[in-house]
């Protein structure tokens, strides 16, 4: 177990280096350069730019300017923004807090919901109450996030004047609730569909029947028997999903004007602010492979039969 | 919670159990599927009762019946009575039948493997008998399973009780099922293939240790099998069953030395011998019939050889049997309208 955990931590050394390059080397092959964007639609002299590009070191071929942001890393140093003159490291600071919220808001709504859902409609499979909450499901996932973030926006916040359509910059819990239904509906989906089916397909299972067969009351076959089976497969997906999420939030913090991670990634791709792309990024990869990890070891603990070595 | 009396002083001489007329059908996508068509069996405290047939026969339908787990929807029980000390189960209600099952009636599976929880370690699964029915603590529930493991001889069972199913062998997994049907100590176990999952070696231990342990408790057993050599050790009467009735039964050497049905028979001479060694292997021809469109008459007149024209017609009474002078030969019936030229030759 202990091998296990520090071979998949060594791992994630060479996913961390891979994902950084790429995204620089893709923050490079973008047209367009930080300083121009600086300078928006006003003509500058050339030389003017040649020699702030110098003095950033942008000048510099890729591997040397990959280097240099590495060798910063390492120190502690995630760069500085060109427009604003502020550390990344005070933006990431700043903004995920507030990602993390709405994310974990979104996840708490997905597990709850979703996996009560499923279980509702897995235990009467194949009943009306069973299909209608699968065609639910299947709109909720063909109905993209803007589109249900817009229409909740225009319900919620226009006609009724339940909620403000924007979040204010401190974004506290009861501001997040609409943008987290709205982030979390695609994986509500899919965590309620994915609960149904496993919960279906284990009320058949022969374990059941001896479950019932032992005369024990029915909350604690439901409870106990069919639930610690059935989750196997859904918290598989939650373990993913929970990264997913978070990369989801980018589109939702755009329509409800969050000033989270999503829209510092959006702003900082119109200005090509390499440092701060590649600095969330990594971030957001890091933490998709910790929960990675964290739910393959909850997954042994659900299912004996698995074991690391 | 109340501790159901376990004590026999009130309870109605006669039998432990005794299924009547019982009848069960399934609604499927191609008709009515009619599994079980007026089943009679009874079954006293230390009795064995073997039930034989092939699959889809109905034996294991019934079972469950019983046992109160049949799957219904689609199942139904349109007719028959089942009673358990002299009470029909069949009127009772869900949580009444819940505290027999478990309790006083206790079923072993086929397959261990499958009918233990996977995720579940066997201490958790046998020691949930005593803390949902006798309210014991999980220390008090594990230190009674331990003693039930060693009672149904799984080695070291003060380490393996934390284990998981996966973890045992077959034949030990299949002793844990054992365990765990044992642990209230019930009236009555329904054993359904219980061995047919296990090796030969295996089977008879297995066999061997029901049978002691039903000896000592002084249980009744219903055993279902499709096996005639699992049978002949431990049972005392049989029942074969075929498409969902019962067509003969008889005290069980007596059915090997002379049956009075023409399946039995084939069922009989279907068993390899060795004193046969290189002759063809007698085999029943045709199939067991679709339980949505079972034959007139005689369910068996398609494959039997001899088969008149009443068989088509008329569905024969199980009857009992008697010598050629008229004795009466107890616990002997068979549904057979030529059970005489079947039996006598």
């Amino acid at each position: 177990m202990g091998r296990y955990v520090a071979r998949r931590l060594l791992q994630m050394i060479p996913v961390f280096l891979g994902s950084t390059l790429l995204v620089f080397a893709m923050m490079y092959a973008l047209p367009g350069d930080p300083v121009r964007a600086l300078a928006g639609e006003q003509t500058v002299d050339p030389a003017q730019i040649a020699a702030m590009k110098k003095d950033l070191g942008l000048d510099l071929p890729l591997w040397h300017q990959y280097w240099n942001y590495l060798t910063g890393l390492f120190q502690g140093d995630f760069g500085t923004q060109i427009a604003s003159g502020r550390p990344v490291a005070d933006i990431i600071s700043e903004a995920f807090p507030i990602t993390v919220r709405l994310t974990l808001f979104a996840f708490a709504f997905t597990v709850l919901v979703g996996i009560s859902i499923g279980v509702f409609a897995g235990l009467k499979a194949d009943t009306l109450r069973d299909r209608a909450l699968l065609v639910l499901t299947l709109l909720l996932i063909s109905v993209p996030s803007f589109v249900l973030g817009f229409l909740g926006q225009y319900f919620f916040a226009f006609q009724l004047g339940w909620v403000d359509p924007n979040v204010s910059v401190e974004a506290s819990w009861d501001e997040l609730f609409l943008p987290a239904v709205v982030l979390g509906s695609l994986s509500l989906a899919y965590v309620a569909r994915l609960t149904r089916t496993s919960v279906a397909e284990n009320l058949r299972s022969d374990y059941m029947r001896t479950a019932v067969a032992k005369g024990l009351p029915r909350r604690r076959i439901i409870g106990v028997h069919l639930m610690r089976n059935s989750m196997i497969p859904v918290v598989t997906f939650l373990g993913t999903d929970l990264g997913a999420l978070m990369g989801g939030a980018v589109v939702t913090e755009g329509i409800f004007n969050i000033k989270g991670v999503g829209y510092n990634i959006f702003d900082a791709l119109r200005h090509r602010e390499g440092a701060t792309v590649v600095g969330i990024v990594t971030l957001i990869v890091v933490v998709y492979l910790v929960t990675s990890l964290l739910v393959d070891l909850l997954y042994a603990v659900l299912d004996p039969r698995i074991r690391y070595a | 919670m109340t501790i159901i009396d376990n004590t026999t002083a009130d309870v109605p001489s006669g039998p432990l159990l005794e299924v009547r007329d019982l009848h069960v059908e399934f609604h499927t996508r191609d008709g009515v599927a009619k599994a079980v068509n007026g089943v009679n069996y009874s079954v006293s405290a230390g009795e064995t009762l073997a039930v034989l047939g092939e699959s889809g026969s109905g034996k294991s339908v019934t079972a469950q019946a019983v046992m109160g787990i049949l799957d219904m929807p689609p199942g139904r029980i349109p007719r028959g009575e089942i009673f358990f000390r002299g009470q029909d189960m069949l009127k009772m209600s869900n949580e009444e039948r819940r505290l027999i099952r478990g309790q006083k009636i206790a079923m072993i599976f086929q397959d261990a493997l499958s009918s233990l929880n996977p995720v579940l370690s066997v201490g958790y699964q046998l020691g949930e008998m005593f803390r949902v029915h006798l309210g014991l603590s999980k220390k008090e529930a594990k230190a009674r399973s331990i003693e039930l493991m060693d009672r149904v001889r799984i080695p070291a069972a003060r380490e393996r009780v934390n284990d998981y199913p996966h973890q045992f062998s077959g034949g030990m997994r299949q002793r844990i099922m054992i365990a765990m049907a044992l642990a209230l100590e019930p009236d009555l176990i329904i054993a359904d293939e219980p061995t047919t999952a296990l090796d030969v070696t295996v089977q008879a231990q297995v066999m061997d240790l029901l049978a002691e342990l039903q000896r000592e408790y002084h249980m009744g057993l219903i055993l279902i099998t499709h096996d005639l050599g699992v049978v002949a050790d431990v049972a005392d009467k049989i029942a074969v069953m075929y498409a969902g009735r019962i067509v003969e039964t008889a005290p069980v050497h007596e059915l090997y030395k002379r049956p009075a049905h023409p399946y039995t028979r084939g069922l009989l001479d279907s068993i390899p011998r060795l004193d046969q060694k290189g002759q063809e292997l007698y085999a029943i021809k045709g199939l067991p019939p679709n339980l949505t469109r079972i034959p007139a008459g005689c369910a068996f007149n398609p494959r039997c050889p001899a088969a008149q024209d009443i068989c088509r017609t008329e569905i024969p009474a199980l009857l009992s049997v008697t010598e050629r002078d008229g004795t009466e030969l107890p616990g002997r019936g068979s549904a057979c309208h030529f059970w005489k030229e079947t039996i006598h030759g």
